[in-house]
């Protein structure tokens, strides 16, 4: 079977990626996923605030109380540190000589100056693409909804505008109209989308009344969304389209490949089930497609988007109706 | 401008050499020679060669006896070898030296000179260590400044390895070691042509080895020792020639020339003063104006003093010499005179020639003890007095001696240094980057221009909130000024709240210009001014700027750090260079400084720097002063006679005013003197909300200043409260009809947070709003100073009323230990407060040297303190080395005088029997009993007084000891795991009743955070930059070995009642006890103000176990050892990156971190699982009464 798929200009051999995560941080685990017939890695993200605030903790801690006690002028040695960069391209580089496949950096960042920075040394570290991840939470009510999405464009323009590798977005769903936001950043240079980024939401903890971080990994249901969006952009913008949420099993990458997606990106069934999963997949997808009939990936490929299917307007219908007697009529409604 | 510039300090100029020209470092830390070693051992990491191409190795050693005997084996086995040290670090090396020095191996020590402590400690200079070694057999050269720490490194190096006789290379703490100055470095190539191979070959030729063997350090008898000991002679005779010829070389080679004794001055001088040291400087400069103005004076500075060469000192003199007056930076109590008096004295007496006519009379004079300041007013002095007609013969100058009326009379005001040098003055925090920058300004002007340049910084002893004073001179000739700017042409002020307790423009010249960090603009900062800056600032015609650095710094992201904002506006006003040049060099220098901390933090810098200019205003300054205003008194008022009289001298920064009566002539000094020094630095205070509160204690338990603190009382108690005090019933049953409060010292709190981090309670209705939470300070302050004076009013629970037992009960004590100057957030000082809670009013302390020795016991002030009743821990502190003998000492004397009492009280007829009795056999266990028994001493002190049977006067003198006592042995780690293990361990094996308290920060904090055997595996410190290789130390278990004595690892923010009841449980052991306290340090690099919550995930990932070891529990059937805390469920990763110490190491050495890291956990991993099964293990200890 032909799983041949070409994601950002890249071709791959099949479409199932792993995205970032704990697996492809290390490279054990990268050579394993190579060795299960990974197509392409996402390695994890160089998180700009986080480079940034991991030099300022250093700085503060190597002044902190120096020059103002005169039997210690300071309390640590004073060894050469890597900055974050300096780890990261490392890591992309190790990446690259340790599995034959491509490697996809990415960065996750808010501000224009760290992007443009550290995007350029990302290129010069040998990745094959470059992922880029908006992480921005607005939460200040003054702010609009279009200076929100100019930021983020201007963002996408000014790495656009420092590299020439190939460059994907990684999208968040909460927009108001997300396909205009696609198109806008397609124009801005994205080469590819990636529906879509999965925050980590908050949680609170009652018995010490604190805010604490909670990761939930993904099921197959949260493929939907991405799902739905997919099937929108496929074939009306001219970009690659990946998706990135809740794709655990064959049928779930197959669905996201009928929506019009040209990768299947997974993370959290890798994480569950070890990066030997891939096979499994890859197995299972063959199979399906030798099954009924399908002779390629290519062949199959957005053949269930909005413009190819017969029921456009499911994808439109915002359905809760609909959806909610089709749930009552399985379930009995207690 | 040569090439070769650098600007350096003295440390640094020595130390390069040293390392350069050596193969092995054996180094301890000690101050102020520690930096030597922290750069051979950084530089040797970084992988820097000598001379021969290979990178020396550098050993951290376990004291400096131990670098000494390290480096003797060295030696003997034929390796280059140096160490660096001071002070008592260069006492406990004496014996090696002589070794060293018996055996003629060429070795070089070098030595920043310090005090010996004798009635105090003292890090500063002088040369009281130096000349304790002159009898060694050791040759000294004396370097005067940066330039000639450097020089006279490869001098001696040269000298020892020709002579084979070993070298000290001389230079004095802090004024040559601390001081930056713009220096001409050796290049390699000049000391590869000063050393001669052959003499390399020969040290190693001598080197001991199975291939040729010999024996060395033999034992000798009456017939041969004596011979042995002159056989020798021929080698030390020799030196003084053979130094000249290295000299001679040296000045061939580099252009610098020296002799052994130089001479300056008038050639037809009648007087000469003769000095070694750092003091040359200000003599030289005084000699010189001196003869400018007709005075036939003249100086001869030593260069080698030993061996003292009589024919080269004779020569150095002038013909004309009439008087000679020898000044010693060192004092020998009892002897004819000081050490270089003394030689001067006989050499002349030996050595002047018939033919030179009269031999002139000698004097001698001390100067400059602990960095004294030595100014050319006080030689002009000397001066004077040499042209009386019958001068002192023996005098001391710098101090007024009212008491032998020693002293020389000097005018400072007099001294006038030359126009075209520009000297600065800048007053800062510690924590606000003033003397970084300064010491970029330094090198920046040293190495970018042909100005010299020269840096000096005064600290105070404090560790929070302490404040800097940064002395720098800029000029065309070398500047070898060796003491403090007198008179500023350019001031600056840091921080606006120091005009407020500090007299900063007591130094400004006329004319000069006043920088001020201001948060008031140029039209309003006027009326901000205490009168009597305002006063200042027109009598004396200053230049007015102001800048707000902290707004601009902020803006850039840099919060506090005004540091790069100030310097900018330095050099736009100090005219040193262009502007726009010297915004550059700043960029650059900071580029250097920060260049691997990542871009952010070098572009916030830059931002400071170009927002620095655009915040600068000149103050047009008013006609006249306005301000009603003035500076704070120093102390408040009504304070005791001594601290009126001598403490809030020193504290106004006059302490060199004090004349010598005014001084305690053995050392002995008040406690409870920290309260009077309200030093008000934090901006902001926690500010109790009682609706909130749950009575818990733990504020007031973690309090490293005891400034919250928290007390019950009878509700009455309240009626002539001030409005704002709060108060709430109290929720225990054991007081009824009680009312408490918490209460913060808004001048003492230094404002670290610590008690915010732990409170446990919450309101309500918004989460983040605890008990006590932290707000700005000003609003608080009068409201809160009324508080806190009246709390300090209410009385306090009995000693019966409360459960001490228990942590809430243990904060309504009075705490004993105060307002300390450790640092913000310090994890030692809660444990030291809640001893003198717990046991105060008994309590000996015999302390380490370290931090805890500092904080408590370096004046002015001490934070150790008394209750209402005059009782309060007494404290001592001996040496570093010696703390656990020290306490055993104390120990030993305590039961010998009771003993001593008890015989007395058996066998006298004339005291009531049942007084007697009673005092005899009654039970000390119980806080209520030990009030009972001090109330029946009491009685019989009062019986005594009445009697005059001769028994009474020896009982009175003991009867204090029959009130039990608790003697508690206190240090941090590197005494207990390191210096002081042996006499630690032998103190834990002799069964005496003595508790030893180590406040383990896993590193010595003191001295800079250097590796200690307490330092975990994976940490990075010093002397061990790539992280530590081995585990720590598990000193407990050495302990616990024992079996009879009490032993707990402790960890306050882990398990506060465990640390309560370890306390309780080692003060009431009979025998030896022993307490692990993990004390979370500033060397950690971590978030101090978490830093008590960060300890619970310590000890919940296994890093640091709780137990106890109660060997009261060591009978059949049980099981002494407990585990006190969780099996770990926190992976040590986890919470080691938290810490700059770990997570360093994932940043230079990701590697290496994993390996280390992994052997870490393994550590953890096997340490846990030995003490599951030793908590599961039954043991019987063996007593006489078991």
């Amino acid at each position: 079977m032909d799983l041949s798929t070409t994601y950002l200009g890249l071709d791959l051999p099949n479409p199932l990626v792993a995205s970032s995560g704990p697996l492809t941080e290390r490279i054990d685990t990268l050579k394993r996923l190579a060795d299960a017939g990974i197509a392409a890695v996402v390695l994890p993200s160089l998180f700009q605030e986080e480079v940034e605030h991991g030099d300022l903790e250093f700085h503060w801690a190597r002044t902190h109380g120096t020059e103002a006690f005169p039997e210690a002028l300071d309390y640590l040695p004073d060894v050469e540190l890597d900055s974050g960069p300096d780890r990261y391209l490392r890591r992309v580089e190790e990446a690259r000589a340790a599995v034959d496949v491509p490697v996809v950096a990415s960065l996750n960042g808010s501000s224009k100056s760290g992007w443009e920075r550290y995007a350029s040394l990302v290129e010069s570290a040998g990745a094959s693409a470059l992922e880029l991840n908006v992480y921005f939470v607005p939460t200040d009510p003054t702010q609009t909804a279009a200076d929100v999405e100019q930021r983020q464009l201007d963002l996408i323009a000014a790495v656009r505008s420092q590299v020439r590798l190939p460059l994907a977005v990684k999208l968040s769903p909460f927009f108001s109209s997300p396909a205009n936001f696609a198109r806008r950043a397609v124009e801005a240079g994205a080469d590819g989308l990636v529906l879509f980024n999965r925050f980590y939401q908050p949680d609170l903890d009652l018995e010490n009344m604190q805010v604490v971080p909670n990761l939930v990994l993904s099921g197959s249901s949260d493929l939907r969304l991405p799902l739905r969006w997919i099937a929108v952009l496929s074939g009306v913008l001219d970009c690659s389209l990946a998706a990135a949420s809740g794709v655990h099993t064959a049928a779930d990458a197959l669905k996201a490949l009928f929506a019009g997606a040209d990768v299947a990106m997974s993370t959290s069934a890798l994480l569950k089930f070890g990066p030997e999963h891939v096979g499994r997949l890859l197995e299972e997808m063959s199979s399906w497609l030798v099954e009924h009939e399908y002779e390629s990936v290519e062949q199959l490929k957005g053949s269930l988007s909005q413009r190819n299917s017969p029921d456009p307007e499911a994808f439109e219908r915002a359905n809760y109706q609909q959806t909610l007697r089709s749930y009552s009529t399985s379930y009995e409604v207690p | 401008m040569s090439p070769k510039s650098v600007t350096i300090d003295g440390n640094e100029a020595a130390a390069r050499i040293a390392h350069l020209t050596n193969e092995v470092v054996a180094i301890y830390p000690i101050t102020p020679a520690s930096p030597m070693g922290e750069h051979a051992d950084a530089w040797s990491n970084a992988g820097r060669a000598n001379l021969w191409g290979t990178v020396p190795q550098v050993i951290e050693m376990q004291s400096e006896a131990g670098a000494a005997g390290a480096v003797h084996g060295s030696l003997q086995a034929g390796a280059l070898t140096t160490t660096f040290t001071a002070s008592q670090g260069l006492l406990l090396m004496i014996p090696n030296m002589f070794k060293i020095a018996g055996e003629l191996s060429p070795a070089v020590f070098h030595v920043a000179a310090r005090s010996i402590a004798t009635h105090a400690l003292s890090i500063f200079g002088d040369h009281s260590d130096v000349m304790a070694t002159r009898t060694t057999g050791w040759a000294m050269l004396f370097g005067n400044g940066v330039q000639e720490a450097h020089d006279f490194a490869l001098i001696a190096q040269v000298a020892t390895l020709r002579s084979r006789v070993p070298f000290l290379n001389v230079f004095d703490g802090f004024r040559t070691s601390h001081e930056i100055n713009k220096i001409e470095a050796l290049d390699d190539e000049a000391v590869r042509t000063l050393i001669d191979p052959r003499d390399v070959a020969a040290h190693r030729e001598r080197a001991l080895t199975p291939d040729a063997p010999v024996l060395r350090g033999t034992a000798q008898n009456p017939d041969v020792f004596f011979q042995a000991r002159e056989a020798a002679n021929p080698y030390h005779n020799a030196v003084p020639t053979l130094v000249q010829e290295v000299m001679d070389e040296f000045a061939e080679r580099v252009g610098r020339r020296y002799r052994l004794f130089d001479y300056v001055g008038a050639a037809d001088a009648d007087r000469v003063v003769v000095l070694s040291g750092s003091g040359c400087g200000a003599a030289e400069e005084a000699v010189e104006r001196a003869v400018e103005q007709g005075e036939k004076v003249g100086l001869v500075k030593v260069r080698l003093y030993r061996p003292f060469s009589v024919e080269s000192l004779v020569a150095a003199f002038p013909p004309s010499v009439r008087r000679v007056a020898v000044l010693d930076r060192t004092k020998e109590p009892g002897a004819v005179g000081e050490p270089l008096y003394q030689d001067v004295v006989a050499a002349l007496a030996e050595g002047w020639p018939v033919d030179r006519g009269p031999r002139p009379e000698v004097t001698g004079g001390r100067y400059g003890l602990s960095s004294k300041e030595f100014t050319p007013a006080m030689v002009l002095s000397v001066f004077e007095e040499l042209d009386r007609d019958e001068p002192k013969r023996h005098f001391t100058v710098g101090v007024n001696d009212d008491v032998t009326h020693l002293s020389l009379r000097w005018d400072d005001e007099a001294w006038r240094e030359p126009d075209d040098v520009t000297r600065a003055v800048f007053y800062g925090l510690g924590s606000d980057g003033t003397v970084g920058a300064n010491k970029n300004s330094v090198k920046i002007i040293g190495e970018n221009t042909p100005l010299h340049a020269q840096g000096y910084f005064v600290y105070d002893s404090k560790k929070s909130g302490a404040t800097t004073v940064s002395h720098l001179r800029f000029g065309p000739r070398p500047i070898r000024s060796t003491y403090l700017v007198r008179r500023a042409n350019f001031i600056a002020c840091h921080q606006f709240q120091f005009l407020e307790s500090t007299d900063v423009l007591a130094l400004a010249d006329d004319g000069a210009t006043f920088l001020l960090n201001s948060p008031y603009g140029p039209d309003d900062v006027w009326d901000q001014l205490p009168g009597e800056v305002q006063r200042t600032i027109l009598e004396k015609r200053l230049r007015l700027f102001v800048v707000d650095a902290y707004t601009v710094a902020r803006e850039a992201g840099m919060q506090g750090r005004i540091n790069t904002v100030m310097q900018t506006c330095f050099f736009a006003l100090a005219d040193l260079l262009p502007r726009d040049e010297a915004i550059g060099h700043i960029k650059e220098a900071i580029r250097k400084t920060y260049g691997k901390r990542g871009p952010t933090v070098l572009e916030r810098n830059y931002a400071a720097v170009d927002n620095a200019l655009g915040g600068l205003s000149e103050v047009t300054v008013p006609q006249q002063a306005s301000s009603t205003r003035s500076r704070r008194p120093v102390v408040p008022e009504h304070v005791p006679d001594f601290v009126e009289r001598v403490t809030a001298i020193v504290l106004a920064g006059h302490g060199d005013r004090l004349p010598v009566s005014a001084v305690p002539v053995d050392g002995t000094f008040p406690t409870g003197t920290a309260r009077f020094e309200k030093r008000s630095i934090a901006v902001e205070i926690p500010i109790w909300d009682p609706d909130v509160c749950i009575q818990c204690g733990l504020c007031s338990l973690v309090c490293p200043h005891a400034a919250i603190r928290s007390k019950a009382f009878p509700a009455d108690a309240l009626s002539r409260a001030p409005d704002a005090f709060r108060a709430l019933d109290w929720k225990g049953k054991d007081l009824p009809g009680h009312r408490m409060a918490i209460q913060v010292a808004p001048d003492d709190c230094t404002g670290c947070g610590v008690c915010v981090d732990v409170c446990p309670a919450r309101s309500k209705e918004v989460a983040r709003h605890k008990a006590i939470n932290m707000e700005p300070k000003q609003p608080h302050l009068d409201r809160e100073r009324a508080s806190f004076d009246f709390f300090l009013s209410l009385p306090g629970p009995n000693s019966d009323d409360t459960a001490r037992n228990s942590v809430k009960g243990s904060q309504l004590l009075e705490p004993l230990f105060e307002f300390s100057g450790a640092c913000a957030g310090c994890g030692e000082t809660p444990y030291l407060k809640l001893l003198t809670q717990l046991f105060g009013d008994r309590l000996l302390v015999a302390n380490a040297t370290g931090c805890s020795s500092i904080y408590g016991g370096n004046l002015p002030t001490t934070p150790w303190s008394k209750n209402a009743d005059g009782h309060g821990p007494a404290w001592s502190n001996s040496l570093f080395e010696d703390n656990a003998e020290f306490g055993l000492g104390m120990r030993m004397a305590l039961d010998q005088h009771e003993r001593f009492a008890r015989d007395l009280l058996t066998a006298s007829d004339w005291i009531e029997p049942e007084l007697a009795e009673s005092i005899l056999h009654s039970e000390q266990e119980t806080p209520e009993q030990i009030d009972a028994q001090r109330e029946r001493v009491r009685e019989l002190e009062g019986r005594l007084a009445d009697t005059d049977q001769p028994e009474a006067r020896l009982l009175t003198a003991v009867a204090g000891s029959l009130v039990r006592k608790s003697v508690w042995i206190v240090g941090g780690d590197g005494w207990a795991y390191d210096i002081g293990f042996g006499g630690l361990d032998h103190v834990l094996a002799s069964g005496r009743n003595v508790n030893v308290l180590v406040l383990d920060t896993e590193v010595y904090s003191n001295t800079g955070g250097q590796a200690s055997k307490s330092t975990p595996r994976a940490a990075v410190a010093k002397f061990a930059a790539g992280g530590k290789s081995v585990g720590k130390k598990d000193l407990g278990m050495i302990a616990v070995d024992y079996g009879n004595v009490y032993v707990a690892q402790i960890a306050m923010g882990a398990n506060p009642a465990q640390t309560v009841r370890a306390f309780h449980e080692a003060e009431s052991w009979p025998g030896p006890s022993l307490i692990l306290a993990y004390s979370h340090c500033i060397a950690h690099g971590i978030d101090m103000s978490k830093a008590m919550t960060h300890q619970k995930q310590l000890v919940g990932s296994g890093y640091w176990p709780l137990f106890r070891y109660d060997p009261r529990q060591a009978h059949e059937d049980e099981h002494p050892f407990r585990l006190d805390s969780r099996r770990p469920t926190i992976p040590f990763r986890e919470v080691a990156v938290n810490e700059a110490r770990f997570a360093m190491l994932q940043r230079s050495d990701p590697e290496r971190a994993a390996e280390l890291f992994g052997l870490a956990q393994r550590d953890i991993d096997e340490r846990w699982r030995y003490y599951e099964q030793l908590a599961g293990v039954e043991r019987t200890v063996v007593r006489p009464d078991s």
